[in-house]
């Protein structure tokens, strides 16, 4: 019995993510966040600062705060996932380089990850450009790692 | 309060409610590097589908609400080295860190998670100094 509960259940699971992508990007497209104009703007500190993302940023922080709340209670979700485990409040090289990293690509170029697959239908050769870079990014991510990593001592 | 503003209000909420979704009924957190990278280096081969699930829903959806606007652009920069260069970062970047402004930024921060905040501050740090840099110093961007 198991196996066809578990395709259905499959089924269900990639509907939910198909539908939590489809808000996720016509959030992001609503927001404004695909306009790079506006994400400069927001880190554009020293410039004329745009507090546009602030509101975003707000907006999806507060209800998620409650959200979590209840997903921790649980325990597991509805379809029976353990909910993922608080990671260790460790600060480790990978977190500080790679998030500094990211932080100037983001400011260079005005895309993230999210807006960057939401506006990739619209986006042009640039936007199709920085996703093949960023793909590729990802790619030699890990090896990128094994550099970071504290030698081994014995 | 400029219209962009609660536009970007009502964005957010979308966003939020499309991470609550995602977590209370996959039982995952929406992060948008973590869903795309897994399938990438392979690391996320068992939950292959449901990764492919999401990213359609985000890349094929929002197109169809443009009917609704007179003009929406990227305004992204024609300059392919700063594309490059941004791309790679980005794409680096998030990998290392292990997540981006949606896991590390909604999802973490909302938790209360170390590891969240930290890298909101720091990326965010990253990308106002690459605007002082870049815009204000060398003004290339």
């Amino acid at each position: 019995m198991g196996v066809s509960v578990d395709k259905t259940n499959d089924n269900v699971r990639r509907a939910v993510a198909l539908l939590a992508g489809a808000i996720f990007g016509s959030g992001l497209l609503i927001s404004g966040m695909i306009n790079t104009d506006k994400v400069q703007g927001w880190l554009d500190f020293f410039g004329a600062w745009d507090p546009t993302l602030a509101f975003v940023l707000g907006g999806a922080v507060v209800p998620m705060i409650f959200v979590w709340r209840i997903a921790e209670a649980r325990k597991v979700s509805v379809l029976g996932t353990p909910i993922p485990q608080r990671s260790t409040p460790k600060l480790d090289r990978g977190l500080v380089i790679g998030s500094l990293m990211f932080g100037a690509g983001w400011g260079l170029v005005g895309l993230c990850p999210g807006p960057a697959m939401a506006s990739f239908v619209i986006g042009g050769w640039e936007g199709a450009l920085f996703m093949l870079a960023m793909v590729f990014g990802m790619v030699i991510a890990p090896r990128t790692a094994r550099l970071l990593a504290p030698r081994a001592t014995t | 309060m400029p219209l962009d503003w609660i536009w970007g209000l009502v964005g957010g909420l979308m966003i939020g409610t499309a991470a609550a979704v995602y977590l209370l009924v996959n039982g995952r957190i929406m992060g948008a590097s973590g869903i795309l990278g897994g399938l990438v280096d392979g690391t996320g081969h068992d939950s292959a589908g449901e990764r492919l699930a999401f990213i359609f829903g985000l890349v094929a959806v929002p197109p169809l609400l443009l009917p609704l606007y007179q003009t929406v652009s990227t305004n992204i920069t024609a300059n392919p080295v700063l594309i490059i260069a941004g791309g790679l970062l980005v794409g680096v970047g998030t990998r290392l860190a292990n997540g981006c402004t949606s896991g590390h930024g909604v999802c973490g921060i909302s938790r209360f998670a170390t590891r969240g905040l930290a890298a909101t501050v720091l990326y965010l740090f990253g990308g106002a100094l690459t605007m002082l840099v870049f815009r204000h110093l060398l003004q290339v961007i």
